[in-house]
């Protein structure tokens, strides 16, 4: 195992290391987002996981399911988004056994937050935790690097959403028709895999309502214009 | 003073900050790789190993059991591949003989990935893991930090860049046994030709749901020939400079002699 140079030593000798990511860690610079709309709610994200300059992954499923409609996007390390994500999604079956009915999508929002917060300093996991339950519909949260919960209309994460704060504030609209959202997630991704160096791949997506889950999935051979599977 | 002394850790940590880098581990550099074929699933390996610069095997074995329906290929460290498939391996079989069912491959991939985790990456070891359980063919691969990935064909190693371009360039959907042996052992050959850390011989395992063929050496492309001359060098090559006779009557000059009689010759102490 390596480290990085990175590092400094303070006056009181407590050792720092500025490095978030341990070198020759698999790393999600990531695309992804999540959006309400009239039905439910939609989720989206590239497909490209990178150590260092090489790809490791060129088809890569960052939409993880942790209950039958709550799924999640993932950004930042590989290990620790996975490791967090199975976790809840054992929390979250045990749930549904116990109460003998589906948890919502906030109860999945906090327990990722309690595992996110309680760890922080040993974790880099950006997270979007998006669901549709029966009392309040399709619902957004996000979980950034601190381990904040925030309830949002929609949310965009990972190093290529920098690029479309812009577009998703001037082009998204409460209470969208299915088709139209599908297409604002789309046209998002494609400029955010455009200007990202670390987002690409195809582009993944999961629509989630009352009829259950639906993928989606777009390639780059037809510029993202054609629905595969 | 009782108790622990972490005088090291810090300095260490003075060490390390000021860059001095940590010592290297023996590593394995190395190129493994796997493919899903129609009806089962290969892995394959070179079997050089290296500390340094220096090839310290030129024909180790880099595919290790997990369990008879499950095989993995090991990159990285040397040792830490060995004994997490070991142990792996062991609890593996543990859990099949208390479930009363088959091992999973998932199960596998599982177990590896939270051992893994919890060691931060300290453990490094990189994995291909590929079987056929009643649920089906699988095949994955186990990066040190606990991430894993499923795809229908993986590289890993120093030479997974080589052998990539093989199977980027060559693959394609439904491939028959022995167009998957086939691609498997020349994506290994594109790491043995291509990359430093690997070379020597191809090993190649096939994993079907009725069983598992591993083929050890299946292909060798480095064989030690016979030396085309003799290097040895003829006698007076050297000049000598030089000569001094002492004989056996004036050793007592330069070591003290002892002469043994036949009752010191039975008190010798000998091996039976």
């Amino acid at each position: 195992m390596e480290f990085g140079n990175s590092g400094s030593l303070r006056e009181d000798g407590i050792h720092l290391d500025m490095d978030r990511l341990k070198k020759g860690e698999v790393n999600l610079g990531t695309s992804i987002m999540a959006v309400t709309f009239k039905d439910g709610v939609i989720l989206g994200a590239d497909s490209r996981t990178t150590t260092g300059a090489y790809i490791a992954n060129r088809v890569t499923d960052k939409l993880t399911q942790v209950h039958d409609t709550i799924w999640c996007c993932r950004s930042g390390s590989a290990a620790d988004t996975q490791a967090v994500a199975d976790i809840v999604k054992y929390q979250l079956e045990l749930f549904a056994m116990t109460n003998g009915k589906p948890p919502t999508t906030q109860t999945a929002g906090a327990i990722f937050q309690e595992l996110c917060y309680a760890n922080k300093d040993r974790l880099t996991a950006g997270l979007i935790i998006a669901g549709w339950d029966e009392r309040h519909g399709g619902q957004v949260y996000s979980i950034p690097l601190g381990g904040s919960l925030h309830k949002q209309p929609y949310s965009i994460g990972g190093s290529g959403s920098t690029y479309i704060y812009g577009f998703c504030d001037a082009n998204w609209r409460e209470g969208m028709e299915e088709a139209d959202a599908v297409g604002f997630v789309k046209d998002a991704l494609k400029e955010a895999i455009k200007w990202d160096g670390s987002s690409g791949g195809v582009i993944r997506m999961v629509v989630l309502t009352a009829k259950g889950a639906d993928r989606h999935l777009y390639l780059p051979d037809t510029d993202y214009r054609v629905r595969h599977e | 003073m009782p108790g622990f002394d972490f005088s090291n850790y810090n300095r260490n940590a003075a060490l390390h900050a000021r860059g001095v880098p940590l010592p290297k581990a023996t590593s394995t550099g190395t190129t493994i790789v796997g493919c899903i074929y129609e009806g089962g699933v290969v892995i394959a390996a070179d079997t050089r190993a290296t500390s340094g610069p220096i090839v310290a095997d030129k024909n180790c074995e880099k595919l290790h059991y997990i369990a008879s329906n499950i095989w993995c290929a090991g990159a990285g460290t040397a040792a830490d591949t060995e004994f997490t498939t070991a142990l792996i391996s062991s609890q593996l079989e543990l859990h099949a003989l208390s479930t009363g069912r088959k091992a999973r491959v998932v199960t596998c991939m599982t177990m590896l990935k939270q051992h893994l985790f919890r060691y931060q990456g300290h453990i490094g070891a990189y994995l291909v893991v590929a079987g056929v359980d009643p649920t089906g063919t699988h095949l994955f691969t186990v990066h040190a930090h606990g991430s894993t990935d499923k795809l229908p064909y993986v590289t890993m190693g120093s030479g997974s860049l080589a052998a990539m371009s093989v199977f980027e360039t060559q693959w394609k959907a439904s491939l028959t046994r022995d167009e998957a042996v086939k691609l498997c052992a020349d994506a290994i050959e594109a790491g043995i030709w291509n990359d430093l850390g690997s070379g020597s011989n191809v090993d190649v395992a096939v994993i079907t749901a009725d069983k598992t063929t591993l083929m050890r050496n299946y292909i060798k492309p480095n064989e030690r020939t016979q030396k085309l001359r003799s290097y040895a060098f003829p006698k007076g090559t050297t000049a000598v400079l030089n000569e001094k006779i002492i004989r056996k009557a004036d050793l007592g000059n330069f070591v003290s002699v002892h002469e043994l009689t036949e009752e010191n010759d039975d008190k010798m102490e000998v091996d039976t």
